[in-house]
């Protein structure tokens, strides 16, 4: 068991809802971003004296940009229907971590300086003014939530917490309070293309190198080409796919689905992130500059279409929000949807019978699967509505033969978040990722004692990372995780293939595009 | 005309403007701010049709309530068909002839009443008894269930105990409409119920009851879900487009 410095909870059989406990993670609260890492944001570096006039004037602007801020600060009735949804607060019983209680800490400013109730009669509505006491307050509690919805399930009117919390954070940074973790991220995907800073040569290697291992292990050339002009897919993943377990093993099962499709496809090294951290600090504008990669990206290379890796937040960016953010796109293939998800082409595939699995390859595994918040609750797989939960289901029931969903309450879009999504998947928030993973490890521990569940797959670069770390305080494996892709890596049948001579073809323009390549990079830095 | 039917006069003009010009502001404000990404809770509908009865089964039925916390669901539920019901059974006190619907609905409008104060009275306990949600309860929130609860039980009071005139009464509110102030009775149960309901229509544009308006705005609720089809974009955010 990993060690910790606080007590990690006991997981129990059936799930309960704990008393109220004011106050037990007011001391949590990640770094804050040094000056230089929120200038090329474009956030100040630190609070000025007038941060006060200048939060609510943003509060303001904001109150008039997103709708979703304006209807939802006014609507809650605190009918208490969300207050028992958060994995946060039933994992530290803290009431700020309840919903409505995050929501309150600035539906207070809101009533104080937006309200005539809260202007004339503060008391009477709960509304405060915006001191420093609760500017410190926001900053802790708006990192305790991971932006998963789940909340907004279950309100009646559909208030989405998840909005509150980016707003806020983008009130932060707007004054100079910004979160080491994101920006700095945010910050490496412009100077060097992805948030773990892995530049171009490194990424050439890697995939060199899995070439080679797939080849010796299966006699099969599969490759995993990069920057390759005119290939028909541009395949966008998330950079822990080009780095560690078992995000990779995503990554081979994803070149060995399309070495089977026959179609040509490449990885770019100048968008080489499919995550985009500009919507967990809720700015439309950094979103949008990481977005427009993909785009330049799309029309440099030439490609027909797009295709997303295995990542909840990513796809929820790709699916929602991309073809408003750097659409449109009708310069790509409109006989496929832009972008498409890796296992919609997977799946689509397996429609097909184009693949062909030996499935007792993964028969050393009895699966679950782990619905991503952002894929669950904020995006859609398919042409019907919950393709989302079932196409990932019906590649796992075709490569695998034993799977067990499960409880209900915790799967689909009732799914509860891994614990470090939205932003907070950093170490200096261990202790709110080890208390916030408790639902869905309760949940995971249940199949395991009683249906033999010896793996969980998912679908999301954050997700399996968080439980890599998370799964060992409570007595489990890290490696009990694995990629949905992995499975079907595993499991894939591999058709050889002749590609000596277009081997030659590629190196010579991957060669042309290393120069064009550079340049953008200065660019962008 | 007596000095209190003049004060009710004014009274039901101020009210009445406060609410329809609050209302009015507030949807206009609703309406006017853009949505600039597409956030739809999924599983969401991929038609528009699709949305009408998603919005229908949630102004209806309270759906997602019903999946969060069935008690609340029940209560809510009861109080507002009742106050629906209440509400239809009133109509007859603003219109001339009654229609025939709200006359066929009166017997049971009576009964509604009690329904409404009980669903009032289990989501008034629930802010006693369930300690989360005791900690989110502002006064406010009592005091607007506390309004609720007298105005229901004051009419619940006029329609089975002390009974009122009520052919003054809607007399009083018909000539309303042509500034011609007939006069209403001095009954005191009659005094504060409308006394109180001129109070609930001042603060509705000013309070969580705008959780009525409200609901028909949000973007989880009432966005297709189609974003990869169409192209969504707030006219603020167009502008990044011309760089
Ligand atoms: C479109 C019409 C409406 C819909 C769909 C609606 C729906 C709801 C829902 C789902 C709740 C949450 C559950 C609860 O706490 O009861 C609620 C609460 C409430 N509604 Fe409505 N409502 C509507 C109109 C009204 C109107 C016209 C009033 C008042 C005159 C009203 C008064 C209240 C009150 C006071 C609460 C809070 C109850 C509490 O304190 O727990 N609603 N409404
Ligand atoms: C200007 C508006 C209103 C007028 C003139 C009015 C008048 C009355 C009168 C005269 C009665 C007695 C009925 C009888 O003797 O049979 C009554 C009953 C009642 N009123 Fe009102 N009322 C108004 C608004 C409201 C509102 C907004 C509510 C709820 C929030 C409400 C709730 C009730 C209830 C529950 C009863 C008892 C059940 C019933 O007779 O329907 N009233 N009202
Ligand atoms: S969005 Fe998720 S993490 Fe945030 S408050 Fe809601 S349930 Fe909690
Ligand atoms: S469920 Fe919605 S309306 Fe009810 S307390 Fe939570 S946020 Fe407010």
């Amino acid at each position: 068991m990993a060690k910790a410095t606080f007590v990690v909870p006991a997981l129990r059989q059936y799930p309960q809802v704990p008393a109220v406990t004011p106050g037990t993670m007011a001391h949590s609260a990640p770094f804050v971003a040094k000056p230089e890492f929120q200038a090329p944001l474009g956030f100040p570096g630190e609070l000025a004296d007038d941060w006060q006039a200048q939060a609510i004037a943003k509060m303001g602007e904001l109150l008039g940009k997103y709708r979703s801020l304006r209807v939802y600060m006014d609507s809650c009735v605190k009918c208490g229907a969300c207050t028992d949804k958060c994995h946060y607060f039933l994992g530290t019983k803290d009431p700020k971590n309840m919903p409505v209680g995050r929501q309150d800490l600035m539906r207070k400013v809101y009533r104080r300086y937006f309200t005539l109730v809260g202007r004339i009669a503060p008391k009477l509505v709960g509304a405060t003014d915006f001191t420093k006491e609760v500017l410190d307050d926001w900053y802790s509690y708006f990192h305790q939530c991971s932006q998963c919805r789940r909340c907004s399930v279950f309100c009646p009117y559909g208030i989405d917490t998840a909005e509150i919390s980016m707003a806020a954070r983008e009130i932060m940074d707007s004054i100079g309070v910004g979160q080491k973790y994101c920006n700095e991220i945010i910050g490496k995907v412009y100077t060097i293309g992805n948030n773990l800073g892995l530049p171009g040569p490194a990424l050439r290697d890697t995939l060199e190198g899995l070439e080679e291992d797939v080849y010796d292990e299966t006699g099969v050339k599969v490759r995993y080409p990069i920057d390759q002009v005119g290939a028909d897919i541009l395949l966008v993943t998330p950079s822990a796919d080009f780095f560690a377990e078992p995000h990779v093993d995503g990554l081979i099962g994803y070149g060995k689905v399309l070495h089977e499709a026959g179609v040509s496809w490449t990885l770019s090294s100048y968008a080489s992130e499919a995550a985009n951290f500009g919507m967990f600090i809720g700015s439309y504008e950094n979103m949008r500059r990481i977005s427009q990669r993909i785009r330049e990206e799309a029309i440099r290379l030439k490609v027909k279409r797009i295709i997303f890796g295995e990542c909840g937040h990513a796809w929820r960016v790709a699916y929602s929000f991309l073809n408003t953010l750097a659409g449109p796109w009708d310069f790509l293939d409109s006989r496929y949807p832009v972008p498409q998800h890796i296992c919609e082409f997977t799946y689509d595939l397996i429609q097909q019978g184009k693949l062909t699995f030996d499935k007792t390859q993964n028969d050393d595994k009895v699966l679950t699967y782990h619905d991503s918040c952002n894929v669950a609750r904020a995006s859609r797989m398919g042409d019907q509505p919950g393709g989302q939960f079932d196409i990932p289901r019906a590649i796992i029931k075709a490569v695998c033969n034993h799977f067990y969903d499960m409880d209900e309450d915790t799967i689909r879009d009732r799914t509860f978040c891994c614990g470090g999504g939205g932003g907070l998947l950093t170490d200096d928030l261990m202790e709110l990722r080890v208390k916030g993973a408790q639902p869905r490890v309760e949940a995971l521990n249940n199949v395991m004692q009683e249906k033999g569940v010896t793996h969980m797959a998912a679908i999301c670069a954050i997700c399996k990372s968080q439980f890599t770390k998370v799964l060992p305080y409570y007595g489990m494996e890290m490696d009990q995780i694995v990629s949905l892709h992995q499975l079907v890596s595993n499991a894939i049948v591999l058709t050889p293939r002749e590609d000596d001579d277009e081997d030659d073809d590629d190196e010579d323009d991957s060669q042309a595009l290393d120069d064009d390549d550079s340049e953008s990079v200065d660019e962008a830095a | 005309m007596s000095f209190l039917t003049g004060l009710y006069a004014f009274a039901f003009y101020f009210a009445a403007l406060v609410l329809v010009a609050g209302l009015t502001w507030k949807v206009v404000q609703y309406a006017r701010t853009p949505a600039p990404l597409k956030i739809p809770t999924t599983p969401a509908p991929i038609t528009g049709s699709g949305v009408v009865l998603r919005m229908t089964r949630e102004v209806v039925l309270f759906e997602s309530l019903f999946r969060g916390n069935k008690w609340t669901w029940i209560f809510s539920w009861i109080f507002h068909f009742g106050l629906f019901l209440v509400t239809l059974r009133h109509l007859r006190y603003f219109m001339d002839p009654v229609p025939t619907p709200i006359a066929f609905i009166q017997p049971f409008g009576i009964y509604a009443g009690f329904a409404m104060v009980l669903g009032l009275a289990g989501l008034w306990a629930r802010r006693f008894l369930v300690d989360r949600v005791r900690y989110i309860s502002s006064p406010s929130d009592h005091l607007i269930l506390g309004l609720l609860v007298l105005i229901g039980c004051s009419g619940i009071l006029m329609s089975f105990v002390v009974h009122t005139d009520i052919v003054s009464v809607k007399a009083f509110f018909l000539g309303l409409y042509s500034f011609d102030l007939k006069p209403l009775p001095a009954d005191p149960l009659l005094l504060l119920h409308l006394l109180l309901v001129a109070g609930l229509m001042i603060i509705f544009p000013f309070s969580k009851l705008l959780h009525a308006p409200g609901l028909f705005f949000s973007p989880t609720r009432n966005q297709v879900d189609n974003p990869r089809e169409r192209r969504h974009l707030a006219p603020w955010a167009a502008r990044f487009e011309q760089r």
